[in-house]
């Protein structure tokens, strides 16, 4: 899931005027672009590059969903049985089942799925699929840190924060905000423990689910160190705010629970997004000073 | 929002699962009319809350005349935040054993979960917490469904609850429901199950919470808005939820208190003119802070928005920027040209700056 210039990324629904705007980026910033998926216009030319009907007629490593929330379903299937390595589902409201249907078809393939309501993934100076502000140099820069985040406005903050400090990133991974998220904070930090150019993990969580707990358990396992943000301090209890998953749902999904579990795992824990370069900086001294 | 009882048990009913006959009431009148056919009969309040038990919203009545004095006491009142307008008369049911059976979606699995409590009842959290063998798990592979020997191997007290699970997983895959849960599933001194209580949440239901939304609130759930309004004086617009209750923490770190939750992330990033109308249209707002980094939601056209209802309303409170990403020397050119502002460089420093402006 940290994806290279080498990945080959097809994009469903690539003639919307969203998705045109994202992947002319995405072009722009070296990221091979192979085609576009569109049943109704297979054959035609868009932004340069071939739209075919089907995954199965290109060659692709990533599928990138740009489809609204009713198609995704289909569109991964399609995704899936032409042998897509990765998805990555940037729709949110995505009906509860079809997710559901889209993980058990991906589970069985062996796909690993990003998302749904993902923001994409991000890395630095090489490539990137989904609606990361990647082009932009104030905001991501080829660095060592990995980031971790269930949100995309969030993580732009986080990430902006380290680039302003000096600290780039090594890759970002947007675990989303669905309710039923394919790769989770736990899977995402397996893949920056184990790639060699990270040197230290953000985690940028919120509140509701579990997924900081497990990524607690998880940061106890690694060797590079773990510095989070966690949003909702402040929430008032039992609002839904936004995303699906960020309510307080009963014990342990609240803000100090989780802070307490990733504290208690060595995590160092920012009180707001711009105290995280800091942190870094420290966790990263000190972890240099425990390997001499 | 969850599906009032009445409407879930008809759900189940028309699948073939058992549920007590009842019948939906409007009156005292119409609950002593139809406890007659029932004997003792129970008077339950038709709010979508849970703990309506414990709150006093299900009576118990020997007789018919018992039932419509029962109806008259809960009619108009309040249990659980909401005002009752109906209730559901049902016969008293001669009860042996009370077990809970539900279906839900696992993010553990990513697939359905059907679940089991040999023992239910109201207080099924607190005994699930306290025992964790009370609650059984059955994951289910969502291509294929439920097997029948893993159902019956999961109701070894109750044989009979496996082919009401297997039909309540029809109800989940049916109706598309996020959560399908009979709480209790009663065991009657006859051998027969009942589903005695019903809770059907369909999926896209989302719920602001047990409260009732303001007027604000409501009008910002027609326009597609996520809108919560909050006690203090601290105005917040950001995009997207994670960064929108970042701003809140923020203002709270700085020893401010925010005025509100909204967020125009998604999609809704084209209504800031829209949410910010509304916003401005809040009693006691002394700052507002802008904070706007964007990723899908342009900053540019999120500016544009701001920028038009801030010169519609021109109100005579402080306002200040954080913008970066998508779209950023757009937007800040924008805010210079039209508002004479200089968008401050870090979003903490715009945060407090909104805080020591409201104090």
């Amino acid at each position: 899931m940290i994806l290279t210039r080498q990945d080959r990324v097809l994009v469903w629904g690539v003639t919307g005027r969203q998705a045109s705007f994202w992947t002319g980026h995405m072009i722009a910033g070296g990221t091979r672009v192979v085609g576009g998926v569109h049943p109704a216009r297979a054959g035609e030319s868009h932004l340069g590059l071939p739209v075919v009907g089907s995954g199965r007629d290109l060659g692709f490593d990533v599928a990138l969903l740009f489809v609204p929330p009713a198609a995704v379903l289909a569109a991964a299937a399609d995704a899936i049985e032409a042998g897509a390595r990765l998805l990555v589902i940037l729709a949110e409201h995505v009906p509860l089942h079809d997710v559901l249907f889209v993980h058990a078809l991906a589970g069985r393939a062996g796909a690993r799925v990003v998302g749904p309501n993902t923001a994409g993934l991000v890395t630095p100076g090489a490539a990137f699929a989904g609606i990361m502000p990647a082009f932009n140099d104030r905001v991501f820069r080829p660095g060592a840190v990995g980031v971790v985040s269930r949100s995309g406005s969030l993580g732009t903050l986080i990430c902006l924060e380290l680039v302003r400090a000096g600290l780039g990133q090594s890759a970002f991974i947007g675990i989303g905000g669905d309710p039923v998220p394919g790769i989770r904070s736990t899977d995402a930090l397996a893949a920056l423990e184990a790639d060699p150019r990270t040197r230290a993990v953000v985690l940028v969580g919120e509140i509701g689910g579990t997924l900081e707990q497990e990524a607690a358990a998880f940061a106890l396992t690694m060797t590079k160190p773990v510095v989070a943000f966690i949003a909702g301090a402040g929430a008032p209890p039992g609002r839904r705010m936004g995303h699906a998953g960020a309510i307080i749902d009963g014990t342990g999904a609240g803000h100090a629970a989780k802070c307490a579990a990733l504290e208690q795992a060595g995590v160092r824990v920012a009180a707001i997004p711009g105290e995280v370069p800091a942190l870094v900086r420290a966790a990263l001294t000190s972890a240099e000073g425990e390997g001499s | 929002m969850t599906l009032p009882e009445h409407q879930a048990k008809a759900i189940l009913a028309a699948a073939g699962l058992p549920v007590p006959p009842g019948v939906v009431c409007a009156n005292a009148g119409e609950a002593a009319a139809a406890a007659v056919r029932f004997g003792p009969a129970v008077v339950k309040a038709q709010v979508p809350a849970g703990g309506r038990s414990k709150a006093g919203g299900i009576r118990f009545a020997a007789d018919a005349a018992a039932a419509g004095r029962a109806a008259a006491a809960l009619l108009g009142g309040t249990i659980a935040g909401h005002t009752v307008g109906a209730m559901l008369v049902e016969p008293r049911l001669d009860i042996v054993r009370e077990t809970y059976a539900a279906v839900v979606a696992d993010p553990a699995t990513r697939g359905p979960l059907i679940l089991f409590g040999p023992n239910g009842g109201i207080e099924i959290e607190a005994i699930a917490a306290a025992d964790s063998g009370a609650l059984r798990r059955l994951p289910v592979d969502i291509l294929d469904g439920p097997a029948a020997d893993a159902l019956v191997r999961l109701v070894p007290e109750v044989p009979q609850a496996a082919g009401f699970l297997a039909g309540l997983y029809r109800v989940w895959r049916e109706q598309r429901a996020v959560l399908v849960e009979v709480n209790p599933l009663a065991l009657l001194a006859c051998g027969a199950l009942v589903a005695v209580d019903c809770k059907i949440v369909p999926d896209g239901a989302g719920t602001a919470g047990d409260g009732q939304p303001t007027a604000l609130e409501r009008q910002a759930h027609a326009l597609g808005l996520q809108f919560i309004e909050l006690d203090g004086p601290v105005g917040v617009l950001a995009n997207g939820a994670g960064l929108t209750m970042a701003t809140l923490d923020m203002v709270r770190h700085f020893g401010g208190r925010p005025a509100n939750f909204l967020e125009i992330g998604g999609d809704a990033y084209t209504r800031a003119r829209a949410a910010l109308l509304l916003l401005l249209g809040k009693p006691g707002l002394k700052s507002l802070v802008v904070n706007f980094c964007g990723a899908y939601a342009r900053t540019d056209v999120m500016a544009e928005g701001v920028v038009a209802a801030w010169q519609a309303l021109a109100p005579a409170i402080p306002l200040f920027f954080s913008v970066h990403g998508t779209g950023e020397d757009e937007a800040v050119a924008l805010i210079r040209g039209q508002l004479g502002l200089t968008p401050f460089e870090r979003a903490e420093d715009a945060v407090r700056a909104a805080v020591e402006a409201a104090r």
